[in-house]
Order: structure tokens, then sequence, then C-alpha cells
């Protein structure tokens, strides 16, 4: 029993990999030949699919665009949380109890109810069709999770460095910059790695918020999708290029998965 | 209860030990005489844990056999080998009540359960636990989760030796001699053999009839608690027992006498059996140290007040000696002499003491 | 411990902006909407509860909540066990450990849209791996056709798409359990069953809560995948919450009823989660 014990997640693993792998080998296809013929591995290997895309502004701009918003929200995110989470995490006041449970409820908004206001919310203050919009809006979800996941981390942090540091004659920010970042340096990270998880993977408001200039590459794939029939080959090249940005960032933090995955909390 | 037996034990964390360092026991022979207790005593990476662990079976030693009782138990795992084990943060079942915790291993082994009923009672009124039998264990103070582990393995009466590693490391500093004195109690009823790991002198010194002082993975001096301090057969036991630990200075040895900075020492022991060593150091605890008129000539550093006493320090030559004084009384200041007692003064030689046939 | 301050307040300025600004502002809309009603041309009368109660006795609604409440109740069934014994099955440590949880964690990097087309190419009868197979096998298989294909597809989908998470997180709260608990058990002589009982799934339950309580909050939600996979059919068979309310929202834009039915959905969500999460905290503070 001992030796089969491995066996359950190598077969997990080969599961999560098969439509992966059917992904890329249509991706090397032409879509005549998936529509076609049906084979393992493309018959005619073809790369016509990618030098579509990285020549086509149409679609590379859409991975710019949702790289650039899913960046300006990680860094908004983590940026506003960092003192939310260190009052949450250091100070009593008004209502903090509330507020925090106010915040995860936010969390917990299905994105579809948000639809049609965001819509018209953002055109109205004028910020339609723009990275900054995708950007904001995002921070309804991302920054109630970077505040529970830093606070987490912060209160793994004794009080007494904040007052040996005082004590030492710091000034607050010299102290929170120099001093208390670097202590939760693994906290900023897994705030940081769910909060672009998190902005990278939604679609819903990144398409109601954008039309042209800011359109990420999820909306460009489902226009493509649905206009002038199944370009399948094209499709399949995109959506591969859409998995090399996540697959790198675990890889940065695959020795936090472990741990950081607790959240700071476990 | 069985006697038990380490021969030849050698064990390595590493697949392909190359050097020295890579065996964590080095070299272990050992016997442990039924229902004794025994304390394992040394510092942190010493190997005791290890060979605490190969007697329980929760490792396989490289080399080397384990008996019980004169049967090779060098290859069964630790639930056949009747053994109990208490560990240093204590270990609870936490959905479980504090009795069905203590009838866990009972059950396990599938005993009737009127009789589980009746040990745990039993045990659980040793251990002062009966008022709280229907806790759930969970929220309990850490003396009461140790005594907890404890019972566990006092509830089997099929128990060889009950290990305890560390055990009072999570205790409260007020509540350890407490718990000391159970073990010390429970063990003087129960009579089955106790090993007691632990690097605190004062735990291993009050709890065992013998003592297993180790070093870098060897034994270096088994005995009593007196025998250990009176006659450490290593510099090792005697810095590491004792506070102040016993004054280690260097000497040579010439015409059959022993000289310390070229002043004559009176020395009980040893001085015949210095051929061939390369280090020559003389021995002797601070309690066998005194002023005297005459003797070795050294200088009042500082001193120490330790309560029931003083610790004086004193420079001789560069070297450090360290002197007991009465709580009362004057000390001496500037340039004095100190002698040391001939009788408890001895010559080691590259660390063991000179002339001691059974060393190792 | 933590000191008075109502400096406290200054600090999470940032953050209740940002947020307030994007809850509190669109949610008002929505309530507003809720409780008027339009025949065009912006002019807005009060129409109280009665876009609620149409929603309350709508079948559509009934019906979507059904299929929601169906889909969720599935996916935590198998996601959870799954995820679950997958961690239990994952060495401790060594070399293969970071490789391993790095592939596992791909999929939920994947933006959800390229998962459902990813599954939308992979379960067709004529051009999928897994449709051919499956009607390889005999079975008639085909999801834009047969509710039930359609189904087990987005289930397969979400299985395929979130289980890990659950696997990470377990797995975090596994690797948690100091060794001497497994020594402890050994000499007590457990059984792997008794070892699973009474010390891994006790140290899990924190993580295990987190877990479910993510995985029903993110199905309750969810829309991107099942949209692009099946689009919500064949007809309506998997048309979940999510997706009806946008149908009615951006789609008929009846804004009425579709205000109503997001708060009754949102409520609805906010209820099961904080119910998750007293029983979290107060188990935390005990």
């Amino acid at each position: 029993m001992q030796r089969l014990k491995p066996l359950a997640p190598i077969l997990y693993i080969l599961f999560l990999m098969l439509p992966i792998y059917w992904l890329v080998n249509m991706s090397f296809k032409t879509t005549n030949e998936i529509l076609g013929s049906f084979s393992l591995w493309p018959q005619e290997f073809t790369l016509a699919n990618y030098r579509t895309i990285f020549t086509d502004p149409t679609w590379y701009m859409g991975y710019y665009n949702s790289l650039l918003y899913v960046s300006i929200n990680t860094t908004i995110s983590v940026a506003a949380a960092l003192p939310a989470a260190y009052a949450f995490s250091r100070y009593r006041f008004l209502g903090d109890k509330h507020l925090f449970f106010w915040l995860l409820t936010n969390r917990m908004a299905p994105p579809a109810v948000f639809a049609l206001p965001f819509f018209q919310l953002y055109s109205a203050v004028g910020l339609f069709d723009t990275h900054i919009a995708v950007a904001l809006a995002h921070c309804l979800f991302n920054i109630p999770l970077a505040v529970w996941i830093l606070e987490g981390f912060m209160s793994g942090v004794p009080k007494e460095l904040d007052e040996t540091a005082y004590v030492d004659g710091y000034s607050f920010p010299r102290f929170f910059f120099r001093i208390f970042m670097p202590s939760i340096s693994a906290g900023i990270g897994v705030a940081a790695f769910f909060c672009f998880m998190f902005s990278w993977v939604e679609l819903l408001l990144a398409k109601t918020l954008t039309a042209v200039a800011a359109k990420p590459i999820a909306a460009t794939m489902t226009k493509t999708a649905s206009s002038a029939g199944y370009e399948l080959g094209l499709l399949a090249a995109a959506g591969c290029l859409t998995i090399i940005p996540g697959a790198f960032v675990i890889y940065f933090v695959r020795n936090y998965i472990a741990k950081g995955f607790a959240l700071g909390r476990v | 209860m069985a006697k038990i037996g380490l021969k030849a034990l050698r064990h390595s964390y590493h697949p392909n030990p190359q050097a020295e360092a890579d065996w964590a026991l080095r070299r272990i022979d050992l016997d442990w005489d039924d229902g004794g207790a025994y304390a394992l005593l040394g510092p942190s990476g010493c190997g005791k844990t290890t060979l605490l662990n190969i007697i329980s079976g929760l490792v396989v030693p490289t080399e080397g056999r384990v008996l019980f009782d004169e049967r090779d138990v060098t290859a069964l795992p630790p639930d056949q080998r009747h053994i109990a084990q208490v560990f240093q943060f204590p270990v609870i079942y936490d959905t479980m009540s504090v009795y069905d915790n203590l009838a866990f291993p009972l059950r396990n082994r599938g005993v009737a359960e009127d009789r589980v009923d009746a040990r745990v009672r039993e045990i659980a009124e040793m251990l002062e636990l009966s008022d709280m039998l229907k806790t759930r264990a969970a929220g309990l103070a850490a003396d009461s989760k140790q005594k907890i582990s404890l019972g566990r393995g006092l509830v089997r009466d099929d128990v060889n030796v009950i290990m305890f590693d560390e055990p009072l490391t999570v205790i409260d500093p007020h509540l350890k001699w407490k718990l000391r004195s159970k073990l010390k109690e429970l063990h003087q009823k129960v009579r089955v053999t106790m090993i007691y790991v632990t690097h605190d002198q004062t735990e291993a010194l009050t709890f065992a009839d013998q003592v297993v002082v180790m070093q870098e993975g060897e034994i270096v001096q088994i005995g009593s608690p007196v025998e250990l301090f009176e006659r450490p057969a290593h510099t090792f036991v005697g810095h590491f027992i004792g506070s102040p630990g016993m004054n280690v200075l260097p000497c040579e040895v010439r015409d059959g006498g022993a000289f310390f900075r070229g002043h004559h020492v009176q020395v009980g022991e040893g001085v015949g059996h210095t051929s061939g060593a390369r280090r020559l150091e003389i021995g002797v605890r601070p309690e066998y140290v005194s002023f005297a008129e005459s003797g070795i000539p050294a200088a009042v550093v500082k001193v120490a007040d330790a309560g029931r006493h003083r610790i004086v320090e004193l420079s001789a030559d560069g070297s450090r000696i360290h002197l007991l004084a009465p709580a009362g009384g004057a000390i001496p200041e500037g340039a004095v002499h100190v002698r040391f007692d001939p009788a408890r003064t001895r010559v080691y030689a590259d660390g063991w003491l000179a002339g001691r046939e059974d060393a190792r | 411990m933590k000191t008075e301050n109502q400096k406290g307040w200054f600090f999470i300025l940032p953050v209740m902006l940002l947020v307030a600004f994007n809850a509190l502002v669109p949610l008002m809309t929505v309530v507003n909407y809720s409780v008027q009603e339009t025949f065009g041309n912006n002019v807005f009368f009060w129409h109280g509860v009665g876009w609620f109660e149409d929603v309350l006795h709508s079948e559509r609604f009934h019906a979507a909540l059904g299929r929601q409440l169906l889909f969720t109740g599935t996916i935590l069934a198998i996601e959870v066990p799954l995820g679950v014994a997958i961690a239990l099955a994952m060495p401790k440590k060594g070399p293969w450990v970071p490789v391993c949880l790095v592939l596992m964690a791909l999929p939920l990097l994947i933006p959800w849209n390229v998962v459902g087309a990813m599954w939308n190419i992979f379960a067709l009868p004529d051009i999928g791996l897994l449709g051919r197979m499956i009607n390889g096998m005999g079975i008639d298989y085909n999801m834009t056709q047969q509710p039930w294909a359609a189904w087990f597809t987005v289930i397969l989908m979400d299985v395929w798409h979130w289980t890990s998470l659950v696997v990470l997180l377990a797995y975090a709260g596994l690797i948690a359990i100091p060794d001497a608990y497994y020594q402890a058990a050994k000499i007590d002589g457990a059984g792997p069953w008794a070892v699973f009982r009474h010390i891994q799934l006790p140290k899990m339950k924190k993580v295990l809560t987190i877990a479910v309580l993510l995985r029903f909050m993110d199905s309750f939600m969810i829309y991107t995948e099942p949209f692009v996979l099946t689009g919500g059919g064949p007809g309506n068979s998997t048309t979940f919450l999510s997706i009806d309310l946008v149908k009615i929202a951006l789609g008929q834009f009846d804004l009425g009823p579709a205000a109503a039915m997001s708060l009754i959905y949102f409520v609805i969500t906010l209820l099961v989660s904080w119910v998750f999460y007293t029983v979290m905290t107060r188990d935390e503070a005990q």
C-alpha cells in the first residue's frame, strides 16, 4: 500500500495535464486540420497561429492590456492593504471588527451583481474602456483578500518589534518601510500572488468595462470564438499563451506555495 | 520489564557516511538494567535523541543491534516493542476526552472494556487526573497534557521501558519541579525502566539513579550523580556538571609530579599514566579550591554572589580559576594564593581521566 | 496587545475609499433599481417590493437557484474529499514536492475563459480528445445537445479547475503537523484510519473550513467557465444563477428584476458565508 501512495498525485497531475496538452496540440495545427482530421499530434506542424498573435496588434495588445491592468491592480491593492492591515493588526478602533467583516463580504459578492452597475458607474466617471477602470474594479475583491492575508502575517510579528524601533528613534514611516515590511516579505509575496491570480483570471468585469482601447486578451478570445466561425487553431494558440504568465508566477513563488497557501493563518 | 542491551551501535543520517562527523552515534555499547531510572545527559546535538529513538524503534540504526531481554528487536517497529515515549511537547488526541486519551492504547490492542476502565482510573489516580477524566483534552494546560502523554504509556501493563525526550521543555518553571518529583515518585511505585533524555543537569541528577553522559555521539561516562560529580571521567563531564563547572587547567608532568605554570600541584590521581598524551590538564572543582597562605599565586578578578555561596573568579598566569567561598566572611583581595584539595585533584590526558581503565 | 488608537481610521482610509467606491455606489444603484420601475426614457416610478415578489415567485429564478445549489453541492462533495485524499497521498518532503505543487497549481492561474474554451475544445465529440474517447466507448456523448453531458462536462471541468486549491490548502495544514504526533500514534498502536480520524483531520479543520468556504463562495458565483463552455445550455440546463442574472441584466436590460435578483442572490451568499465565517472564527478564538 505504501508504494501505491504516490500513484494518486501522479494520476491527478496526468489528469490536469491532459486538457492542457490537447490545447497545445491544437495550437500547432491549422483550423482546417483540426476540423478535418483527428490526431494526437499535429500532422502538419505549423507556427502560423502563433505568428498571427505576435504580429497582429488586436491580439498582442490584448496580452499587453491584461498584464497592464493586472499589474496596476496588484500594486494598488497591496499598497492600500498594507496600512489597513497594519491598523487591523495593531490598533483597536471604533468599529474595527465590523469593518473587517464588511471587507470580507465584498469578496463574497457575485461579480454578476455588479456587472451592470459597474458599467454605468465607470461610464459616468469617464473611465470606461481604460486599464485603470479594470484595475480599480478588481480592487473590490482583491483588496479584502490582500488585507486578510497581510493581517494574518502581521499578527505573527510581535509588537515588541514596533516598540523597540520607536525606542531606537525610528520615525513611523522609516520603521514601516525599513523594518516592518521586510519582516513580512513572505506575506507581501503571498498577497501579491493572489491579487495577480484573481485579477488575471477574471473575465466578466474585465469584459464589461472595456471595449477597444483596454480590451483584455480574454475578450479578444471570446470575440474570435463568436464571430465569423471558429478559428480554433488561433484560439488554442492564444489560450496557450495566457498560461505562460501564470506558470511564470507560480514558479517564482514555488517555495512559498506549501506554506504561504495557509495564508499565514495556519 | 526488560533488560535492554545496545551492542556496537552506530548511526548516521547520511546515506553514505564518509567522515567521522557524518555519524550521529559513533559507537555505543550499553546495558540498561531492568527497572532502573536512567538519564541521558548531554548538550544539544550529542546524539541522545537519536539513541532514544533507536531504542524505541522510531529509527533503525545503521549498524549494531538492540536487544530486549536478549531478544534482537533491531528490526521491530515501535508498537511491537512494548515501549512508551513522552515527547518534548504534549502529544494528545485533541478530539478525545482525557479518559479516551488514556484508553486509546488499550482499545487499539483489543483489551476488554472493563479492564480498560479499571486501568484508566488507576493511572488517572496516580497522576492526579481523576477529576478531569471527562474533560476534552485539548483545553488543558501543558503540564496536564504531559501527564496524559505519560499516562498513555503507563496504562499498558506490557511496557518494557518508558522513554522521556526532554518532557519538561514546555512546562512552566514553577511546575517543573512538581512534575519532576511526580516522575520520580512514579518510578518508585511502578518500577518500570525509565530513560530520561535531557540537556539539563538538574533534571538528570535529581531523577536518575544512573546518568549516562554523552558528547558528540559517544558515551563519556556512566555513573550515579555522586560519582559523576566527585570523579568525572572526562573534562567534559566535569565541565558540564556542576555550576560552575570543574576548573580545567593546563599542566605538565615531570619526574612523577604535576605542574601548573611551573608550580607543583599535589594530585590524587593520574600522574603515572600520562605517557603518549598530547594534552595534559588538571581538573579540580571550585568546591575544592581554597585560599591558602602559600601555593599557587593568583589574583582575584571578580566575586559573584550566588545566594548560598559566592563564586570567586581568579586569574593565574592567564588561566581562569573558580573558587567557591561561603556566603559570609571576607574575601581577600588582589594577589592571593590558592590550593587544591589533593584528593579531588586529578590529571586528565587528552580530556580523559589519566589511568582510568574503563574510561570508555 | 492592540492599543486603542483612533488613528487607525486614517490607515484604513485608502482601502475604505477604494472598496466603498466599488461596493457602496453600485450597491446603492442596484437597490435603487430594485424598488423602481421604468417605462423607458429614464423615467422611474416607485415599485416597492414588487420586483422582489416577482423574482421570488418566478419559476425561472427557482430553476436557476435549484441548478446552482445542485452544482455547488456536487462539486463540494467531490472536490473536498478528493483534494484531501491527494494531499494525504503526497510526500511530506523531498525534491518532487515543489514540482508536484507547481504542476497542481497551474490550472488555478489560467484565465477562466481559457478554461472554458480549453474544455470546449477538449470535450466536443468531433474534435475533442475526451469527446472522442467517451463516444469511442459506446456512450453517446455530446454536451451541446444532451443536458446530462453538459452537466457532466461542467462538473468535470470545475473539478479539474479547482480541486488543486483544496489540495494545496489541505497539504499546508498537513505538513504543519509535527512528526511527534505520528510517532506517538505508532507507539499507541493506532492504525492509518485512526491516525486520520484523530490526528490529521482535527489538525486540518481550520484549512478545510477555509477551503470549503472559498469553494462554496466561488462556485455559487460561477459565471465565465460554464458560460464559455456551454453558454448555459443546451437550452438552459446549465444556466446557473450568475449566468441567468447577466442574461437578464445586460441582455434584456430588465433593470428592475435584475436588480431584485441581484440583491436576493447577494443576501443568500452573504448568509451562508457569514455562518461559515462565524464557525471558523469561533474555533479560532477557542
